[in-house]
């Protein structure tokens, strides 16, 4: 099996766009979970930190993992490498 | 395969779960009716058990397969949607349904590890495993193992770990079923469990992953459904809004914060009431502080001199003529006679119970402040807290690595139609978990304005009715006492058991019992769903990779299904044997199995994938470093066994993971890095796994 060029690029732009989810991902887990009692001074929706760990995180999350599906979705067509209608 | 295409078909699965959610929702509008006729509820806890187990049963036959395919992966054409409603049942279990909500009650912002463990880690399955897994496409995740890391070892220790993990975890759910139904019918605990284990094997025996996957589509709408109703109605009553999600942090949260700060403020009537409460606490603990040491100095004679004491005291009020002594105070002289320990064994425990009351003497914790700690110096404080917020990260750690290596979810993305499907499929799944699990912290919220609102200050003469319910049906999940005999409830005078709070919504809320009987449903499903998911991953460790591709790779595929059948049963039945043993704690038992899939699968998946240079050795050393160290930790530091070593880093057992993980990388990357590159078939087999569609391709499916 030889891989072109454009192979090894869409290969390196999926682990760009994962990198970078995944950095985001790190962020408002670790990051925000390590400073909750600094964030809870500040108050929206409640106090931050906690409002952050009960909820926002969480949309945070699902939206990381939508917008990874449709951005792959279109780099697969993009580099020719997507599958073929299934019926 | 039949003839019609993916798109019809996932247009008359649409039709199918509307016509049955329309159904269901009939079903409970006739319960109700019931309800109102008169119809007695233990009855109507009867038709929720035995009508939804019917359903599941008919699904899981007209399922029924003979074809490996449909067998193990469903015939690999379960659309994104439904797949996502099928990895929310299969992943919210019990602990989730009924669990979840009440230690967010009892622990406030600590108790969020568990929500961002639980949804975090789906970031990593979608972006490191799911397409990649779906490419690769066979029936197992030691499947993979043993293709990407060659030879029979790589997949025996995956056996061994998806074995190990998936049946600590199991045994917790059948806990769960066990306890649902024994709190709504009345059965003894162990008839529950083996009435629960017909349930499990209704949905799986017959048609293996293809059945197990519609009844978790249909176990999902219930239980969101059972969830939903009571936080919503919960949310009209108490702020006019119908989206607890909302409600609760703009205007629960703030009433709750003042609350806490009202009884925590001695200066306050509610603090002072609250502080004279607290105050007898201290003291019984300090008394019993003190006995235990007086026991441990002097031994028996200490307790012989105690009992003396209680009874002489007895016997002066008895004799007290000028003025004669209250009669309840005699009373209650000679019944602390008669409840004296009597062996010092049965006196240390009871002292140790009433120093343990010191708990209740404390301040209220803020529900929102992040590690609250305790100590007698600033420098004390400071030290809990660093330890209890590397607590909270290391075990959201092990919770999200966790989910991103348990075989029973990894498993249901070899069951979408393709790539994209699969990626789509992460997103529909964390997406219906979420609406779950950012309603937890919601109805935690709205439940403690309740108590901190209406129950306390309420008057033990007429406490609301769901309380005196609950003191009577379980005293671990409802404990209220008049400690200082003022004849108004404090909050210090209140016990509330995690489980209460889903399990009580639907009447705080003034809701008909036919709701909880609802939500009991919906617990079920939890339960049900997620121990078919496991049992099914077990029984196909077993069938597929340790007889199919170890023993027998000539066995006929009637042979193979049969084989996997029976062990499903004798895996069941073990399951439930254990379990009616009542073994340990169900919350340790899910993180010690999520602590070993995190240390013994995730990181031989995520090289096998991104790095081509991992080897056999590697994955071997990999795979045992960190199932081992795991297990180790666990084995040295949780109570259960014994050992009570000092912990590392003060890591608590539960995060086992936190070593565990680390280890398998570095084994990997050790056992690689000293024995010769994989050779070209194996590079080629990883860029087919991360290309969802290359031109001649090799063809990894299988049969």
């Amino acid at each position: 099996m030889q891989l072109t060029e454009k192979h090894k690029q869409y290969w390196n732009i999926n682990l760009k766009i994962s990198s970078v989810l995944l950095v985001l991902w790190f962020v408002v887990t670790f990051v925000m979970g390590w400073f909750a009692r600094e964030l809870n001074e500040i108050n929206i929706i409640g106090p931050l930190g906690f409002y952050m760990s009960a909820q926002g995180s969480l949309i945070i999350y699902v939206a990381i993992i939508w917008y990874y599906a449709h951005y792959m979705n279109n780099l697969d067509k993009e580099y020719g490498v997507h599958e073929g209608e299934l019926d | 395969m039949s003839a019609i295409t993916q798109s019809q078909f996932a247009a008359n699965l649409k039709r199918y779960y509307s016509f049955y959610t329309g159904g269901f929702v009939a079903f409970v509008i006739v319960v109700g009716i019931l309800e109102q006729l008169g119809v007695p509820s233990k009855i109507l806890g009867y038709i929720f058990l035995f009508a939804t187990i019917m359903l599941y049963a008919g699904i899981g036959f007209m399922s029924k397969t003979a074809d490996v395919g449909e067998y193990y992966v469903a015939g690999r054409r379960v659309p994104a949607l439904f797949n996502g409603m099928a990895t929310g049942a299969d992943w919210m279990s019990a602990a989730s349904f009924i669990g979840m909500a009440g230690t967010l009650y009892l622990s406030g912002y600590d108790g969020l590890a568990f929500v961002l463990g639980w949804t975090g880690g789906y970031c990593l399955v979608a972006i490191l495993l799911a397409p990649y897994l779906r490419k690769f496409g066979q029936f197992t995740i030691p499947d993979f193992l043993g293709a990407r890391f060659g030879g029979h070892l790589p997949r025996f220790i995956g056996v061994i770990a998806a074995i190990t993990c998936s049946f600590t975890y199991v045994i917790a759910q059948i806990y769960g079923v066990g306890i649902i139904t024994s709190r709504f019918t009345g059965l003894e605990f162990q008839v529950g469990v083996f009435v629960g284990l017909t349930g499990i094997l209704v949905c799986s025996f017959l048609g293996g992953m293809k059945a197990v996957t519609w009844t978790q589509v249909a176990q999902y709408i219930i239980l969101i459904v059972a969830y939903m109703i009571p936080v919503v109605w919960l949310s009209v009553k108490h702020t006019g809004i119908p989206i607890p999600q909302i409600s609760a942090y703009t205007s629960a949260l703030p009433k709750i914060t003042a609350l806490e700060n009202e009884f925590n403020d001695k200066a306050s009537p509610k603090g002072a009431k609250e502080e004279s409460v607290r105050a007898i606490f201290r003291e019984r603990a300090a008394a019993g502080t003190a006995k235990l040491a007086g026991l441990e100095k002097d031994g028996p004679a200490f307790l012989t001199a105690e009992k003396q004491k209680l009874v002489d005291k007895a016997a002066a009020l008895r004799a007290a003529t000028d003025p004669a002594a209250d009669p309840k105070a005699i009373d209650a002289a000679e019944k602390a006679v008669k409840a004296f320990p009597a062996d010092a064994a049965a006196a240390k425990k009871a002292w140790t119970a009433e120093k343990g009351l010191g708990a209740r003497g404390g301040a209220l914790k803020h529900h929102a402040e992040a590690f609250a700690s305790a100590g007698k110096t600033p420098e004390e404080i400071d030290k809990n807290r660093g330890k209890a917020k590397k607590n909270f990260l290391a075990l959201i750690m092990c919770l999200m690595v966790g989910t991103a290596a348990l075989p029973h979810i990894l498993m249901r993305y070899y069951t979408t139609p393709s790539v994209h499907e699969a990626r789509v499929s992460v997103f529909w799944g964390l997406f219906f978990i979420f609406l779950l699990y950012f309603t937890a912290p919601a109805l935690a919220i709205l439940a403690k304005y309740e108590v901190y609102s209406n129950l306390v200050g309420s008057s033990f003469a007429s406490l609301p009715a769901w309380v005196s319910n609950w003191s009577v049906v379980d005293k671990t999940l409802m404990n209220i006492a008049d400690i200082n005999g003022d004849g108004i409830v404090q909050l210090a005078e209140v016990v509330i058991g995690g489980d209460l709070i889903v399990l009580a919504t639907p009447e705080i809320a003034g809701l008909p019992y036919v709701i909880s009987g609802l939500v009991a449903a919906g617990g079920l499903a939890a339960a049900l769903s997620t121990a078919d998911g496991l049992l099914l991953t077990i029984a196909n460790a077993m069938s597929h990779d340790l007889y199919y591709k170890m023993i027998d790779p000539n066995a006929s595929t009637v042979r193979r299904l049969a084989v996997s059948k029976g062990l499903l049963l004798v895996v069941a039945v073990i399951a439930a044997y254990v379990t009616s043993l009542k073994p340990g704690d169900i919350l340790f038992l899910v993180g010690a199995a999520f602590s070993l899939a995190a240390s013994g699968f995730f990181p031989a998946l995520v090289c096998g994938v991104f790095w081509k240079r991992a080897n056999w050795l590697g994955a071997v050393i990999g795979m045992a470093a960190g199932l081992g160290i795991c297990a180790y930790y666990m084995y040295i530091t949780y109570p259960f066994f014994g050992v009570n070593a000092p912990l590392w880093w003060d890591i608590n057992p539960i995060s086992a993971g936190t070593f565990g993980i680390p280890a398998g990388f570095i084994g990997i990357i050790i056992g690689s890095l000293i024995s010769p590159a994989p050779n070209k078939d194996i590079q080629d087999l990883v860029d087919h796994v991360r290309y969802p569609n290359l031109e001649s391709d090799i063809d990894t499916r299988g049969v």
